[in-house]
């Protein structure tokens, strides 16, 4: 056991002495960290997150780097634990050294390690949903995807324009259902909606039967929303179609991916849900800025990686290219610098949206970035 | 009402034919050589894994599923073989360490050969939901619980019938007994997680397209199908099928009358509340013990 | 002067103290020392749990619900009520002392399989519980805890402290306390362990019909072990929510109740060094494996069944062995 300790910390001894031998040298790499939910609940989002930060870091290294630099990635694999995240955070800012982190899958995951990130003062991009990784403004915490927030405020607008104010809420237990849905409860009350059933489905559940028809046998229902990622709500609208149930169908974000589409089958027909324009790269009108980015990610994702791409991968495609554009602004890697260029950065096209940062809003999106995508034979429709 | 009532029965027992299968697993590998198998959720997650890969790449459904069948079989068997037997007089927490070391393991497999996504499985007959009386019953339930008892019976024929289920049964109740009369306990142990194995990955591939399949389905499912056999008693064939059919019943109806929230706390109240009643389940067997 | 039990568990814990203090000698940064102090606050939780276990032979999968619930009234009470953490900790372990015993006396009459179903059960209540109350708990996405206060002196793991003239981080200091309090749970547990209690235990362990005949009320044995280690849990979940600065649900879940007998059966059942040497093992062994991605699962998986399965007593005892085998062959040789 100590023989265990004393190699890895001479291991670790060596690493640290050659980083200070290699910190004289000139074309020493950028670090960038990450820690992500590749294995475990989270896995939907951490893995294809993964694969987009390895392909991009490759991909940028070959067309020659940053500021003349090669780009580094040294990730972890937090597993979908918070308490991991932060070990893996800690390990990343005190023993790995690294100049940047894009990571934080999980809303508990990056929560977890803000604490660390603001006290040695590290930038952190995170690609997690929440609105409280935001708002209140950190001073060293981005995210890029939208809050869940927004995506309850653009799903319920929506809902009101067809002409609907009660609905029922079916949601997964995990954190990214169980957030969406306290921000839709908050959200109804301002746009004067109405939510008359209220259920909750765990991770693992492989049936929700039971609770659609307690939405279905609610009085006045007229629409039903299902906030949740992963399989669970391919489950809820395949057992949707099974119990006949016609009322308009709302999706969260979270399944904004076409492997949904293959799980969910003919039983998705005609259900809505917000996302970024990443599903349907060709309906965008030519002038769109956002086309061309998106069609480019889409098209080298699927080709690299013979998968189908995700909005989450996405968001960690954003993520890079944010700390890649802060990092040129900047001229250096000094922390202060990059952070401060983030925190400027004004019209970036991403994937996601358009990003436009601001020392109140380290997020930079806007409810609309959101589009409404309906699927229609099969396919994602651009409705708005 | 009743139509309300129906469908939350329906659905309890579609998933309760699930544990069911499951705990007959737990139960038979705890007969022949009273370890708990907490890697009975895996063998699940092959049958369906496996099944979906082979299709995927142009076998035929019949024959995918008898080779994904055969996989977890021969894994079962490799189980016992050199993760149980080289164990021999080891304690009971221990024995349980590994079967959890060997469902990381075969988990982390899982993982690198097939990837983490979520397959789907096509129904085996027709995708149109049943309606009986207001309520929809999803056609591949059918096949659930009719495969389930095709199961159930052959298991109860194997083990009063034949030879070598005679066998596994001699050596549950004494195995130096067994083995003076000639029966080579290492092979039965062996055959007893075969036979397990391919119980659970049969009980994974009719259920796959319920449930949709990955390489983690086993975890959660492994775990309720062990409640279901604690509650039915373990041991009992006849309390592993009733405590899964009636831990499947209990969720879906707190579910649907209850609080969709606490579901599994009530589920889990109620292994609480059964055990506290009868300590050995509802059908365990009343031990003697010898001091 | 001291009798022989006396200076063996002297021997352990001197031994263990020296391992502690002489570590930061190999601790280069501040990660290392988190790390360290974790796989203290983790080793006192497992000591408890191995009272539980190893001595009374008693199985309990759902340990991790008492350390969580001691983190979650830890953090719930000094983030939202004001409390300072010292009356936190004492109140919420009582708190939970009263629940395993209220729990504990139908639990506990279970036998083999049953029970560790019954304490799944428990694990899993309670982890669901803390889960689903999001108003009071922050639900699945977790609540920030503020820092170990005591009479307003605050101990946080990005201070600075200025010990007998050494100038210590936060890092450094709650290792320094982590260690004396996994020093403190030792020595408590050696004291129960030594006792006429731990011998009751034992004899519960050993054969529960033959205490009884004897005269031991096992019942009551039982009942006040199973209290004990949940004490042990919650108050060590309790200085964990505090270190963490932020925590989950998962820190009552299953997965962690199973990582925490699995430390006690990986170490050595029954011994307290041992259970500590299983709790640094699997803290480290993720650490370790980080670096080989994607098949860390697999020889995670790998290692576990393979250590014990040609390790069936634990490392210590089985280390112990082997080294106490080649002293007597040495010796014999010489001979």
């Amino acid at each position: 056991m100590l023989k265990t300790i004393l190699r890895r910390t001479g291991k670790f001894a060596a690493i640290a002495a050659a980083g200070l031998v290699m910190s004289a040298q000139a074309a020493e790499p950028i670090k960038i960290g990450s820690f992500l939910s590749v294995t475990g609940p989270a896995s939907f989002l951490g893995d294809p997150e993964l694969k987009t930060l390895e392909m991009y870091v490759e991909k940028i290294n070959e067309d020659g780097g940053v500021l003349g630099r090669p780009l580094e990635l040294i990730h972890y694999d937090d597993v979908g634990n918070a308490s991991n995240a932060r070990n893996f955070a800690s390990r990343l800012i005190r023993s790995d050294r690294v100049d940047i982190i894009v990571g934080g899958s999980t809303t508990g995951a990056t929560m977890a390690a803000v604490p660390l990130v603001e006290q040695a003062q590290v930038p952190f991009i995170s690609l997690a949903g929440a609105v409280v990784i935001t708002n209140p403004v950190k001073k060293w915490v981005f995210k890029t995807p939208q809050t869940d927030r927004m995506a309850a405020e653009r799903i319920l607008t929506d809902m009101k324009d067809r002409g609907i104010t009660r609905f029922g809420l079916i949601s997964g237990t995990g954190g990214f259902g169980s957030s969406g849905r306290t921000q839709t409860l908050d959200v109804v009350e301002q746009m004067g909606m109405e939510v008359v059933a209220d259920v909750t489905y765990s991770g693992s559940d492989t049936d929700m039967t039971a609770q659609l028809t307690n939405i279905r046998n609610t009085d006045g229902v007229e629409a039903v929303l299902n906030f949740g990622f992963g399989q669970g709500p391919a489950i809820v609208t395949r057992n949707y179609a099974q119990l006949g149930m016609e009322l308009p169908f709302y999706q969260s974000h979270g399944v904004a991916s076409d492997s949904f589409l293959e799980l969910a089958g003919d039983a998705a027909e005609g259900l809505r849900l917000p996302a970024s324009p990443l599903l349907v790269p060709d309906s965008l009108p030519d002038d769109d800025p956002q086309k061309k980015v998106v069609q480019d990610y889409k098209a080298e994702y699927e080709a690299r990686w013979d998968s189908k791409v995700s909005t989450f991968g996405a968001y960690a495609y954003d993520g890079l290219m944010l700390a890649v554009q802060a990092i040129e602004a900047a001229g250096s890697t000094d922390k202060e610098a990059v952070r401060e260029a983030l925190e400027n950065i004004q019209g970036y096209v991403g994937v996601t949206g358009v990003f436009n940062m601001s020392p109140e809003d380290h997020n930079g999106l806007e409810a609309d970035s959101f589009r409404i995508l309906e699927v229609q034979n099969g396919e994602w429709k651009l409705i708005n | 009402m009743f139509a309300e009532f129906l469908q939350y029965l329906f659905t309890g027992i579609t998933i309760g034919a699930t544990y069911a299968l499951i705990a007959l697993g737990f139960t038979l590998i705890y007969n022949a050589s009273h370890v708990i198998n907490f890697a009975q959720g895996e063998f699940l997650m092959i049958g369906g894994m496996a099944t979906v890969s082979l299709t995927a790449m142009g076998v035929p459904m019949v024959l995918a599923i008898i080779l994904a069948v055969l996989l977890a079989g021969v894994l079962g068997m490799l189980l016992q073989r050199f993760a149980i037997a080289p164990a021999k007089q080891a304690d009971v927490v221990t024995l349980i360490i590994i079967t959890i070391g060997a469902s990381i393991f075969i988990r982390g497999l899982a993982q690198l050969v097939w990837g983490k996504e979520y397959h789907v499985m096509q129904n085996f007959s027709s995708d149109e939901p049943i309606r009986i009386f207001g309520a929809v019953l999803n056609s591949q339930s059918l096949w659930v619980l009719g495969i389930g008892a095709i199961l159930v019976v052959g298991l109860v024929l194997f083990f009063t019938r034949t030879l070598i289920g005679k066998a596994i049964l001699a050596t549950s109740m004494n195995k130096e007994a067994a083995r003076l009369v000639g029966i080579r306990t290492q092979l039965v142990l062996m055959l007893a997680f075969l036979v397990s194995a391919v119980l659970g990955s049969v009980a994974g591939v009719v259920v796959a397209p319920i449930t949709f399949t990955s390489y983690d389905i086993g975890i959660m499912l492994g775990l309720k199908g062990f409640v279901a056999a604690a509650i039915g008693g373990l041991g009992s064939g006849i309390g592993a099928v009733v405590g899964g059919l009636l831990l499947g019943v209990v969720e879906a109806m707190a579910a649907g009358y209850i609080s969709s929230d606490y579901k599994d706390a009530v589920a889990f109240s109620m292994i609480l509340v059964v055990l506290f009643f009868m300590p050995r389940g509802l059908f365990g067997a009343k031990v003697v013990e010898r001091v | 002067m001291l009798n022989r039990f006396m200076q063996m568990r002297l021997r352990d814990l001197v031994i263990l103290a020296v391992i502690l203090f002489a570590l930061p000698l190999f601790l280069n940064n501040p990660f290392h020392y988190d790390l360290a102090t974790q796989m203290a606050i983790i080793a006192a939780t497992v000591v408890g749990l191995n009272l539980l276990v190893g001595f009374a032979g008693q199985i309990s999968l759902g340990h991790a619900g008492f350390f969580g619930l001691g983190a979650y009234f830890t953090g719930i009470m000094t983030s939202n009520y004001g409390w300072s953490s010292v009356p936190a900790l004492v109140v919420g372990a009582i708190l939970v002392g009263i629940l395993a015993w209220i729990v504990g006396r139908p639990i506990l009459r279970l036998k083999g399989h049953y029970l560790s179903m019954a304490t799944l059960a428990v694990g899993f209540i309670i982890a669901i519980i803390l889960n689903n109350e999001r108003a009071l708990t922050g639900g699945p996405d977790g609540m920030p805890v503020p820092a170990f206060t005591v009479f307003g002196w605050e101990l946080s793991p990005f201070g600075s402290y200025n010990l007998l003239g050494m100038e210590l981080n936060g890092s450094e200091a709650w290792y320094l306390f982590a260690a004396v309090v996994l020093l403190v749970a030792v020595w408590l547990a050696q004291n129960l362990i030594d006792s006429p209690i731990g011998r009751a235990l034992r004899s519960v362990h050993g054969s529960e019909v033959a205490a009884r005949v004897v005269g031991v009320d096992t019942a009551r044995y039982k009942s006040l072990v199973f209290v004990v280690s949940a004490i042990y849990a919650s108050s060590m979940g309790s200085l964990y929510a505090h270190f963490q600065g932020f925590i989950t649900p998962a820190v009552a879940g299953f997965d962690f109740s199973i990582l925490f007998i699995t430390m006690v059966v990986l170490g050595g059942m029954g011994s307290t060094m041992g259970v500590i040497l299983g709790a640094v093992v699997l803290k480290l062994l993720p650490q370790v494996l980080a670096d080989f991605q994607e098949l860390e699962t697999v020889m995670f998986g790998a290692i576990l069944m393979l250590t014990m399965i040609f390790m069936p007593k634990g490392l210590l005892p089985t280390i112990q062995m082997a080294v106490g085998r080649r002293m007597k062959k040495k010796a014999g040789g010489q001979a």
